[in-house]
């Protein structure tokens, strides 16, 4: 029941200095109705080869695969248009920086009845009760009243339940959140994961959450993969990987978390070290 | 043992000019907060956004004058608003931000990053300042050779340690920490983690620590000082607080914490699945 399944998939740019490998012959896959979670730090290439599923990288990258298909549909043969069928639709993306995500300079209305009108086909007064309805359902505060309100008007977690009501307005069978909650505070952080979770299991979609965070994979994940320097260092279900790590790295990161600390001092990283020290 | 810098009643307000048809107002970031820190003792102060832990770090470090209430340094009382602080009073209190791509001058050579402090607080000679500026990068684990290279060619984990090393240049007997690993991966988190740790060892320093990430407080912090909208919601020891905390904000922030305990993974792991299971 794969929903989404990339192979080997490489991901390069070009810079001044020759050419850089951001992901590194990844396997990705993730079933209908599972939350994935893609853990690694920054520069280990999760948050790119999402984006290289998306195809919202810029010009300067190459990416190659050996498949990627979306629920037996192969993106990477298909037209510019066929693809944009797809992307947006049925996959849709949330970023890190929610007030940073939406355009400033329009009402957080008109920006989701914008999605709705041209990727769900609604008129535009359809659009704009759905819109309500949407907003009601990732339960922000005086629904009408916000839609009427610019992104500066409202507050982090705000702005991130607009997004997600963006996200899921066209129904998406697959829905990928990177860093969702990582510029938010932490009571914020439990109402966002709270709320996504709760639309997964509710409509049965797939997710695919990136993140550096354990705590929130912990409390997230069916499936966990761990992502260091472009590649796959081990892929687990979320208990074996907490329960029983087996990859050195895994462990070094689980053994870095500050409330796993045993002794005076935290383990280090220490055979990971050649990206610290050059 | 000998308290380093205490708190009484410290009070900021931030005064918002009026407009049209908007009066003026007044905004009290911190409500009067009390606290004292022991020499080579760590107080963390723990909050969210908004909460005025980052006013009060400022106005700990000299940067920031307060509205009112009494701060004491060294059991001497110090107010920027009516007197410059000695240089003397400055080199005792030294900062560290969280940002340290934004805390180095890109322009300016790591050796003269560490050595400025010197150049502009104290009399000593230039090659002796060399000498320290080298020494305290050996401290701080980076080797003495990388004295002539620019911020651009470090790593995150290197820039916050040159910026702590920075901070040590005047051998400070306090040191203010705004969110200084947050901006850190995890792996260089503990690695840095460790460092604050050895170093305060070593001079047996005073740390004001400045998180939102209990889980790193936990590590750190001998007290801790918890603050929700300028106010001082509950204050004890680590063992205490963490053991019990009493104020339903401090639970509140408790509860949001994820953490990584297996019991409650197998818990929800089953939970899912047995939800799966009645829609299928």
């Amino acid at each position: 029941m794969a929903l989404l399944t990339i192979r080997n998939l490489t991901v390069r740019f070009a810079t001044s200095t020759g050419s850089f490998t951001a992901v590194d012959g990844v396997d990705v896959r993730v079933d209908k109705g599972e939350v994935l979670a893609i853990v690694g730090e920054s520069g280990s290439g999760k948050s790119v080869s999402m984006l290289a599923a998306m195809g919202l990288l810029p010009d300067t990258a190459v990416v190659t695969a050996d498949e990627m298909t979306f629920d037996g549909k192969d993106l990477l043969r298909m037209s510019p248009k066929e693809r944009r069928q797809i992307i947006g639709r049925e996959i849709t993306m949330i970023f890190q920086e929610p007030i940073a995500s939406l355009n400033p300079s329009f009402t957080t209305g008109y920006q989701i009845e914008e999605v709705l009108r041209y990727n769900a086909g609604l008129s535009k007064k359809a659009a704009r009760a759905r819109a309500l309805e949407l907003f009601k359902q990732v339960g922000i505060p005086d629904p009408e009243e916000k839609l009427k309100a610019y992104p500066h008007q409202m507050s982090g977690g705000q702005c991130q339940r607009v997004m997600i009501a963006m996200a899921i307005a066209t129904n998406p069978r697959l829905l990928i959140a990177d860093e969702p909650t990582t510029a938010l505070d932490v009571t914020i952080q439990k109402q966002i994961l709270d709320l996504l979770m709760e639309l997964q299991e509710k409509t049965g979609m797939g997710l695919i959450l990136i993140t550096h965070d354990m705590g929130v994979v912990a409390e997230t994940a069916d499936r966990v993969q761990v992502q260091y320097k472009g590649k796959k260092m081990e892929e687990a279900d979320v208990l074996s990987l907490f329960e029983a790590p087996k990859h050195p790295y895994t462990r070094a990161l689980l053994s870095a978390l500050p409330e796993n600390a045993t002794g005076d001092r935290l383990p280090t990283v220490a055979s990971f070290l050649e990206g610290e020290v050059k | 043992m000998s308290v380093v810098v205490e708190g009484k009643n410290i009070i900021r307000d931030y005064h918002i000019p009026g407009g049209f048809m908007r009066p003026a107002r007044t905004v009290r970031a911190v409500k009067g907060i009390s606290f004292s820190v022991e020499l080579g003792k760590t107080l963390a102060i723990v909050g969210e956004s908004g909460s005025g832990k980052s006013t009060l770090a400022r106005i700990i470090a000299l940067i920031d004058q307060s509205s009112g209430g009494e701060l004491k340094i060294e059991g001497k009382a110090i107010d920027i608003a009516k007197q410059k602080p000695t240089r003397e009073m400055r080199s005792k209190v030294q900062m560290v931000f969280q940002n340290p791509y934004g805390s180095l001058n890109p322009r300016q050579k790591i050796g003269d990053v560490l050595m400025e402090p010197l150049l502009l607080n104290t009399d000593i000679p230039a090659a002796e300042r060399r000498r320290r500026a080298e020494e305290m990068l050996v401290k701080v684990g980076l080797p003495a050779e990388h004295f002539n290279r620019y911020p651009h060619m470090f790593s995150g984990g290197q820039r916050q340690r040159i910026a702590i090393a920075r901070a040590l240049m005047l051998k400070p007997t306090l040191l203010v920490l705004d969110e200084p690993v947050s901006a850190l991966d995890l792996s260089v988190q503990a690695q840095v983690l460790n460092l604050l740790r050895d170093l305060q060892e070593e001079f047996n320093l005073a740390y004001v620590f400045i998180s939102h990430d209990l889980s790193v407080v936990r590590y750190i912090a001998d007290d801790v000082l918890v603050m929700n909208k300028g106010e001082a919601v509950e204050q004890g020891s680590r063992e205490e607080l963490f053991a019990a905390p009493k104020h339903p904000y401090t639970r509140e922030l408790f509860a949001a914490t994820p953490i990584t305990d297996i019991e409650a993974i197998r818990e929800r792991v089953a939970r899912r699945k047995a939800m799966r299971a009645a829609t299928a």
